[in-house]
C-alpha cells in the first residue's frame, strides 16, 4: 500500500514569512476537512442483527419537564398506593 | 310508636351512612398503602422504579411479580393519562416526569434504573437520573 499525504507537511512556522501565510494554510485545513465528507458516500454500513430499541423518547424537552415536575410530585403522594 | 321507632332507626343508620362515607373519603387518600405483595418485592429489590415512570422487574422474572407489576403498571398509566391531559402533556412526558420523581423518593436499598440502563440500589446519596430531571 501505497502512503500518499495530500498536501505536504509544513515545517516548523519560524520565519515571519512562513508566519504571514496563516490564511493560506486555513484554507488547505478546510480542503483536508472536505476529504471525509467526499468520500462518506463510499461508506456501507451493516444492518445491526439485533433490533435497535429506544428506551426514551428523547424529545421530551427539559422545560416540559420542569413545568410537569410540581404536579407529577403531588401525583405521587396521592397516589402512595401505586408509587 | 312503632312508625316513629322505624323512623328514627333509618335517620340513625342514613347518619351513620353519610359520616362513614365522609370519613372515608377524608381517609382513604392519607391511608393508602402499597398491597403486601409488591411492598414485599420491592423492599426485596425484585422491582425497581425505571426512568420511564413505570416499574420493573429487576432479577428473574416470576408469574408473581409480572402480576404485581403490570398491576401497578396499568393503575399508573391510568393515573398519568389523566394528570397529563389536565396539564395538557402527552402521556409520555407525564411519565417521564413522574419517574424523575418515583427515583428521587425511593429509600435506600429500593432499586431505579440508572440513564444507562442499569438497575442501581439507592445508597443515602442522591440517585443517578436523566440530564433532564428537575
Amino acid at each position: 500500500m501505497i502512503r500518499a499525504y495530500l498536501t505536504d507537511p509544513s515545517p516548523l512556522a519560524t520565519s515571519e514569512l512562513m508566519q504571514v501565510s496563516g490564511a493560506k494554510m486555513g484554507r488547505r485545513l478546510l480542503a483536508i476537512a472536505a476529504v471525509p465528507l467526499a468520500l462518506g458516500g463510499c461508506i456501507t454500513v451493516e444492518a445491526p442483527t439485533e433490533p435497535i430499541v429506544i428506551e426514551l423518547n428523547v424529545n421530551i424537552r427539559q422545560e416540559v419537564i420542569y413545568r410537569l415536575a410540581e404536579d407529577a410530585g403531588n401525583t405521587i403522594e396521592e397516589n402512595a398506593d401505586i408509587f | 310508636m312503632g312508625e316513629i321507632m322505624t323512623r328514627s332507626i333509618i335517620r340513625t343508620a342514613l347518619g351513620a351512612a353519610a359520616i362513614a362515607t365522609a370519613l372515608g373519603g377524608i381517609a382513604a387518600p392519607a391511608f393508602a398503602q402499597r398491597d403486601p405483595a409488591y411492598a414485599a418485592a420491592r423492599a426485596a429489590g425484585q422491582v425497581g422504579e425505571k426512568m420511564d415512570g413505570y416499574l420493573g422487574i429487576v432479577g428473574v422474572e416470576t408469574a408473581e411479580l409480572r402480576r404485581v407489576v403490570n398491576d401497578i403498571n396499568i393503575k399508573r398509566r391510568a393515573v398519568y393519562a389523566e394528570r397529563a391531559q389536565a396539564n395538557n402533556a402527552t402521556l409520555e412526558e407525564y411519565a417521564l416526569t413522574a419517574g424523575c420523581q418515583a427515583i428521587l423518593a425511593t429509600t435506600p436499598g429500593e432499586k431505579y434504573q440508572a440513564p444507562d440502563g442499569t438497575w442501581q440500589t439507592r445508597t443515602s446519596a442522591a440517585p443517578l437520573r436523566d440530564s433532564r430531571c428537575p
